[in-house]
């Protein structure tokens, strides 16, 4: 059930093609249609799934027998809830891109493109196919910035690709090492794993694997594409981007460099760890200084996303549940923060910048936005109740065990998060500055929220509080993955 | 009780009920409020109901309803009540309605003002129920997001700054707080308060935290000790403690006046409650190291506000530092139980002191500040010491009740103010007289304070642009006389609340290691 995720997105992004360009309805029906698909697929896929069993091989076919390449699919806790994401985020991508008039049918074949590498990559067994998804991802990513992009898209594109192909460059020279070194003549991630490299070749090895992905998870200090990337990009791939892109960095750091070298990640955690929690106190503290709205967001998912590194890093159970549940959570939370800010106030007002936003009462004019923003951003700042406290306090709890100082400088990280999270909000929707007495302001009155914006941010809404108050709905799914052969190297390293 | 999950009930139907009430048209201001009000009603009679249900004798919790919530992290779904409990849930019921019945004068986008209100009470009743963590933690902080908007939406000319510094200042506390108990869980593997308080009980919680932060190379007692600082830190800004206090008066003089009377009356007593249902039986140990700076702290929150309510000329800043001083008194007492010398029957003094301390002042408070709204209604905002003059002439009721209040807030007998201080001096003096003679000032300074302002505002000659200042109206009768006359009851026979708390007091003394 879960491969069809990947089938159906590679079929919807053709079928959308194929639609008339001057029919853009027609498009939008054939992308909401295979969106609701995919989605249904994982739930299916999630509720038929037994998460007792580990990790559970789907499709194995022989692809290239010479060189132990084969397209091999598989599923555990983890990558169902990824892939629950990549749904949750595509049906509301969709939805938030409802307005796109322009080139219709070319933005949801690319939309759907990188949808369907991204089902890819969480579903792959196979090193080398998970590789190819990983890149099939990146491509179309380019074309929606440098196509239906806004600021500086031109450059944002370039960054990113560039930034992303040097994360891959790493991580190819990695994987070939591994697979020449191991001598077992496969790709197959399982093999690997249990294959024991050597203490000195893990040492160089390890890291570069894990930053090559890491820059895909917008870790410090490689994070400076994910800002000006998320900046530019069109909503609906905004919303990708933080929501399940930058999830394939941190992905493939624990799938693939943290069970293939386990006594790396022991050499250098401190390092790493360090450069998590950098991460988390910079992001905020950029985000705070911020004069671009969509910049403020930008920063707050790479402070978001030095919690799930940190998580990746504490090698104990309960950081690593954090991890994968703040991956989870930050999708949906910043899916929803940039759905606020790109579809609902950037679209109607036209413009990002705080100081041009705070005379415009947009609290009265909006109010769906205005509310759907501070659930976001109280939902973003870590309040129980919603999906993230859940994840951070996991992460916590983890990185307590390990790291002690540095959790401590994690929680001032946190603090920061809510200054700026609640200086924006009041900035932007509750400022008590008059309105200025701009003739457009009034002539043009804001279009009031559509109803496909309201569903987009009803789902994802409902979504961070459902498991804010029962996590265990995914907490299920995600701890016994841990127990699978897959991560044996792992847990052994961690005195598990 | 009948099997009811009363507790849960009491909870969620405020939260229920809120989310239905921003729903309200903007225009239909009567139904808002009208729903709001049979709510907070229908809150009170379950109160009453849980308080003549509970079985006195017994002072361990009571009503408990558990459910399974994550158990890959021990979190529960646990509440549960003893008399401290119900006593703040008691103080919740009267003071929401009552600042409820306070705001006439908010007449923009009054469905989602009172929606907030219903969520700050069901956010209260929430904290003071939860008997785990996790639980309590979510509750603690649900209520900060009601607080936060009444005061950034309805507030004064400041209230932007007010409203993030209050926010800001106990997110700081709160995030040391979690990270304290995150590093209890990882040495005992629980978030149960219960569970946790036997640990501290039977002394096996501190060498569980040493031997889980061992590698550190702290020493001895040294990792429990910070924990206990951090842990500290959270409620000290809550309450708030001297040195952390600066958020209070602009928080408190900014937050339109109904919303002042919820957090002095309600939300300040969170910050106390935690000293006394977490820090005390979690960590008696570190408070105890920490006893001689904890109680010169006290001693400095009651006599430096005493002084610094003093030097204020708008009334509200008055209230404001008053209450902090009230306070004092009430951490005076926790952390003189703490000491080390000393018999069971002073510690029980002391805590029964703290507990009444906390209600009585919750309605002598949010009294006070009620009044000022009333005062405020009148006077077009103006609201400083020197604004006004003679009133009692013209206004000669609003002057007698407000007046009563007043002195209850200065500890007169007969009122409500008096027996809780009264009891916290008793319990602390035996206890750690230097730290008694110390507060003493205190409560001299408070009478000054609070002669000046009935001097000042009632007496003297007629401050003539208020000839044709109103009296009480029938209204505003309606919402203080019920607290007036509990003041008195309380103040004449307080064995009322005493009987719920004394054994529940007595219960926690037995519980403590020393």
């Amino acid at each position: 059930m879960l491969a069809w995720t990947i089938y159906l997105s590679f079929a919807g992004a053709l079928s959308c093609l194929l639609t008339p360009r001057a029919n853009p309805r027609a498009t939008r029906a054939v992308a909401l249609g295979t969106a609701l698909a995919g989605l249904l697929c994982g739930l299916m896929g999630a509720v038929q799934f037994k998460p007792e069993n580990g990790l559970e091989v789907i499709t194995h076919i022989r692809w290239i027998p010479a060189l132990g390449i084969d397209f091999s699919l598989a599923a555990d806790g983890i990558s169902v809830t990824l892939v629950l994401l990549t749904g949750i985020a595509a049906v509301a991508g969709v939805l938030f891109s409802w307005n796109v008039e322009h080139r219709t049918n070319e933005f949801f074949a690319f939309f759907f493109a990188l949808i369907g590498g991204v089902y890819g990559v969480f579903l792959s067994l196979d090193l080398f196919l998970l590789f190819v998804f990983y890149e099939i991802a990146i491509v179309p990513k380019y074309f929606l910035i440098a196509i239906w992009g806004s600021t500086r898209r031109d450059y944002a594109a370039m960054k990113l690709a560039l930034y992303s192909f040097i994360g891959s460059g790493m991580v190819l020279i990695g994987m070939l090492a591994a697979y020449a070194v191991s001598g077992l003549a496969s790709f197959d991630l399982q093999t690997l794993a249990q294959h024991s490299f050597a203490p000195e070749f893990q040492r160089w090895a390890f890291p570069l694997v894990f930053v090559g992905f890491a820059i895909l998870a917008g870790m410090w200090p490689f994070h400076t594409w994910a800002p000006t990337g998320h900046s530019a990009a069109p909503t609906a791939a905004s919303m990708l981007l933080a929501g399940v892109v930058m999830k394939l960095g941190a992905y493939g750091c624990l799938r693939v460099a943290m069970t293939l070298f386990p006594e790396g990640l022991k050499m250098w955690q401190h390092e790493l760890a360090a450069l998590a929690v950098t991460g988390i106190v910079y992001g905020a503290l950029v985000a705070l200084v911020q004069k671009d709205f969509k910049f403020v967001i930008g920063y707050s998912s790479v402070s978001h996303m030095g919690f799930v590194l940190l998580g990746l890093v504490t090698l104990n159970e309960v950081g690593w549940s954090g991890a994968v549940l703040q991956m989870f959570s930050h999708g949906v939370i910043a899916g929803l923060l940039f759905a606020v800010v790109g579809r609902m106030v950037y679209d109607r007002a036209h413009t990002r910048e705080l100081d041009a936003l705070e005379g415009m009462g947009l609290a009265r004019a909006i109010p769906f936005a205005a509310v759907t923003f501070v659930i976001a951003g109280f939902a973003s700042m870590g309040m129980p109740g919603f999906s993230g406290f859940i994840a951070e306090l996991q992460v916590l709890i983890g990185a307590w065990q390990a790291f002690p100082k540095l959790t401590v400088i994690a929680g001032v990280g946190i603090v920061i998060g809510v200054v700026y999270t609640l200086k924006t909000t009041a900035t932007v929707f509750f400022s008590d500055k008059p309105a200025p007495a701009e003739p457009h302001a009034h002539d043009h009155p804001l279009e009031p929220i559509t109803v496909p914006e309201r569903l987009g941010a009803a789902l994802l809404i409902f979504c961070t509080v459902l498991i804010g108050l029962h996590p265990r709905l995914l907490l299920d799914l995600i701890v016994p993955s841990f127990k699978s052969p897959l991560f044996d190297g792992l847990r052994k390293v961690a005195g598990l | 009780m009948n099997g009811l999950p009363l507790i849960s009930i009491l909870t969620f139907l405020p939260l229920v009920v809120a989310a239905l009430v921003f729903g309200v048209d903007r225009e239909r201001r009567q139904l808002a409020r009208g729903l709001t009000l049979a709510v907070n009603i229908l809150a009170l009679a379950l109160v009453a109901a849980l308080w003549v249900n509970t079985n006195p004798a017994d002072g361990a919790i009571q009503f408990t309803e558990r459910h399974v919530w994550i158990p890959t992290l021990g979190i529960e779904y646990h509440v549960g009540l003893d008399g401290l409990g119900l006593v703040m849930l008691m103080l919740a019921a009267l003071v929401i309605p009552m600042a409820v019945l306070a705001s006439d004068k908010i007449q923009e986008n009054v469905p989602l003002y009172c929606g907030l209100f219903l969520f700050l009470q069901g956010g209260l009743f929430g904290a003071f129920t939860a008997l785990n963590f996790f639980h309590w933690f979510l509750f603690w902080e649900l209520s900060l997001i009601p607080a936060f908007f009444l005061i950034k939406l309805w507030g004064g000319p400041q209230r932007s700054d007010a409203a993030l510094q209050f926010f800001v200042y106990t997110m700081v506390g709160s995030i040391a707080l979690l990270l304290a108990f995150l590093a209890l869980f990882l040495a005992t593997g629980t978030f149960d308060f219960l569970k946790l308080a036997e640990l501290a009980r039977t002394k096996a919680l501190g060498p569980a935290v040493e031997a889980k932060f061992a590698w550190l190379g702290w020493g001895a007692g040294k990792a429990y000790l910070v924990l206990f600082i951090g842990a500290l830190l959270g409620f000290a800004v809550k309450v708030p403690l001297w040195p952390f206090h600066t958020w209070l008066p602009l928080t408190y003089a900014e937050a339109p006046t109904p919303v002042s009377m919820a957090l002095t009356g309600v939300m300040s007593k969170l910050g106390v409650y935690g000293f006394v249902r977490l820090l005390l039986p979690i960590f008696p140990e570190p408070m105890q190291a920490l006893l001689t700076p904890l109680l010169w702290l006290a001693v400095a929150t009651i006599v430096l506000s005493a002084f610094a309510a003093l030097a204020q000329r708008d009334l509200k800043r008055i209230l404001a530092y008053s209450s902090i001083n009230h306070l004092g008194y009430c951490l005076l007492g926790v952390f003189a139980a703490a000491s080390a010398t000393g018999t069971a029957h002073d510690r029980t003094a002391a805590l029964n002191g703290v507990v009444l301390q906390m209600f009585n002042h919750g309605i002598t408070a949010s009294l006070l500040f009620c009044f000022v709204a009333f005062l405020e209604d009148r006077s077009e905002g103006a609201r400083g010491l020197d604004d006004f003059g003679g009133l009692r002439k013209v206004a000669p009721v609003f002057c007698g009740l407000m007046g009563l209040a007043l002195f209850s807030s200065l500890g007169l007998p007969g009122l409500n103010g008096f027996i809780g201080e009264f009891l916290i001096f008793k319990g602390v003096f035996p206890l750690v007289p230097w730290a008694a003679v110390l507060a003493l000032p205190g409560l001299l300074v408070t009478a000054i304070f609070i002669l000046t302002l009935i001097q000042k505002v009632w007496c003297g000659p007629l401050n003539e642009k208020w000839a044709r200042f109103p009296d009480l109206t029938y209204n505003e009768g309606a919402v203080v006389f019920p607290a007036t006359l509990l003041m008195f009851v309380l103040g004449v026979w307080p064995q009322f609340i005493i009987a719920v708390i004394n054994p529940t007091v007595a219960h926690w003394v037995r519980q403590l290691p020393f």
